[in-house]
């Protein structure tokens, strides 16, 4: 699972990175961005579906894999 | 409040946010409007739009062409700030000078800047507690949460501790008396501008490590600030950082008073505090913003006039069947929670991580020491008029067994 910040939509409101700091980083204005290239490790699929269902901007998304 | 203004008759065509049925319970008359009609209007405060679903709602808090932020509290008088600064920037600024305005203040409310708070307010909220021992009942909201935020904003900017019952003044006058002359409200604003003036003085003569002394040494285009700028960002801190997160406090602290499983839930499982804090921040949502039509316009079907205002009820639109499941009913374990609380777009409440911090400690703090505590008169519950929504009166038994 990978996932991804949309920086045109983010506005700051961090409930991202209070939902876990582990896949979110958010810079000295608030602004947030993933961690890494946005792949979620084993174990946090759940938080990072929360990250997704709370984000008042619908700025966090998965991204899709290309199909084979 | 005590309205200087008729009863309202019809909630679609003459509604007033300070009638006291509105009041005493906004909701079901928002339910109503959500159904009727998306977008109310009345004549009251010289033309005023209502949304009420959480589309129209956001909407217009995305929408900067057609509506400005130069003032975003309805009155009856129209600001004299112009656009694009208004009179307490950036709450009341529009693009492109809002952007700038707002980075200067973006990092003194970061989570990491706020996370610094913490012990204080932890320490504080203690302190509270421990002038309640001894009392068998007390009153939630002004025994307790109306001295959090306030003892707060009055730490990040370096203003005097003694002065915080002056601060709840100025909330009361610029938030609730809204029915006010014109006239009344100049009076009060003038008060408001000298006491910050005398704090600018004083900073000027000994700076220090505080958001105040920050604001006299930033710079905009290579400039310092204006004196208007810094006043009316301090001003701004002052007033939108304490009835807002009292009410907050205190609505919370009321549901888990006449919800003993919720309250129980809270206070024995860990695991349910994010989500409990986000619902109750939806579910209690205390404030409500406002725009001003930025010249005649068509919007959700409705012609607007120029300098007519829009409420936004971001209360209303976070129990939007539409956009949340069952939303009358308070979830602590709500999974898709993307409420409105802290509003939408540019203009997300700035001071929201602080909120949420303050609002958490205060919660933890009190479940700790009164994992009981229970409603002692429900008809002793008063709450605030206007555009902020939270309980001023709310007497709770704390040793209730």
């Amino acid at each position: 699972m990978r996932i991804q910040v949309d920086a045109e939509r983010c506005q700051g409101h961090n409930r991202c990175f209070g939902i876990s700091p582990e896949l979110f980083d958010v810079d000295d204005e608030g602004f947030a961005t993933v961690v890494g290239d946005g792949e979620v490790p084993p174990g946090l699929e759940d938080k990072a579906e929360m990250a997704i269902l709370n984000c008042p901007e619908f700025a966090i998304s998965k991204i899709e894999k290309a199909a084979s | 409040m005590t309205g200087r203004h008729p009863k309202v008759e019809n909630w679609a065509t003459d509604f007033d946010h300070t009638d006291p049925e509105w009041v005493e319970n906004p909701f079901p008359i928002w339910d109503e409007l959500r159904e009727q009609c998306p977008v109310a209007h009345s004549n009251r405060y010289g033309g005023v739009w209502l949304p009420t679903r959480h589309q129209e709602v956001a909407e217009v808090a995305y929408d900067t062409e057609r509506f400005t932020s130069r003032s975003i509290i309805v009155t009856e008088g129209r600001p004299m700030a112009p656009a694009p600064v208004g009179v307490a920037p950036p709450i009341s600024s529009d693009p492109p000078f809002h952007h700038d305005a707002r980075r200067i203040l973006l990092p003194a409310f970061s989570p990491k800047a706020v996370e610094a708070l913490r012990e204080f307010t932890t320490t504080l909220c203690e302190g509270l507690l421990d002038k309640l021992e001894g009392s068998s009942v007390v009153d939630i909201s002004t025994d307790y949460a109306q001295y959090i935020p306030v003892a707060v904003i009055a730490k990040m900017l370096g203003f005097p501790d003694e002065d915080q019952d002056l601060f709840r003044q100025f909330v009361h006058n610029t938030l609730e008396a809204v029915d006010q002359t014109q006239d009344e409200r100049i009076a009060n604003f003038g008060t408001l501008i000298a006491y910050i003036g005398d704090q600018l003085a004083d900073h000027r003569a000994n700076p220090r490590d505080d958001l105040t002394s920050f604001l006299l040494n930033a710079e905009l285009d290579g400039e310092p600030l204006s004196e208007e700028h810094i006043m009316g960002t301090i001003g701004l801190t002052l007033i939108a950082g304490i009835d807002t997160t009292w009410s907050a406090i205190g609505a919370a602290l009321w549901h888990l008073a006449k919800t003993p499983d919720d309250l129980h839930a809270m206070a024995t499982d860990p695991e349910i505090w994010p989500t409990a804090v986000e619902e109750l921040l939806r579910a209690y949502a205390p404030v409500t913003m406002a725009r001003l039509v930025k010249q005649d316009c068509e919007f959700a079907g409705e012609q607007m006039k120029e300098d007519e205002w829009v409420l936004l009820p971001f209360p209303s639109a976070n129990r939007d069947p539409e956009a949340f499941e069952n939303p009358d009913h308070v979830d602590l374990w709500r999974r898709e929670n993307r409420h409105l609380t802290f509003g939408l777009g540019i203009h997300r409440c700035l001071g929201s991580n602080l909120a949420r911090m303050e609002f958490t400690v205060a919660l933890q703090s009190f479940i700790k020491r009164y994992p009981n505590f229970s409603l002692d008169d429900p008809a002793s519950v008063r709450w605030s008029g206007g555009q902020v929504r939270g309980p001023r009166a709310c007497m709770v038994k704390i040793n209730a067994n």
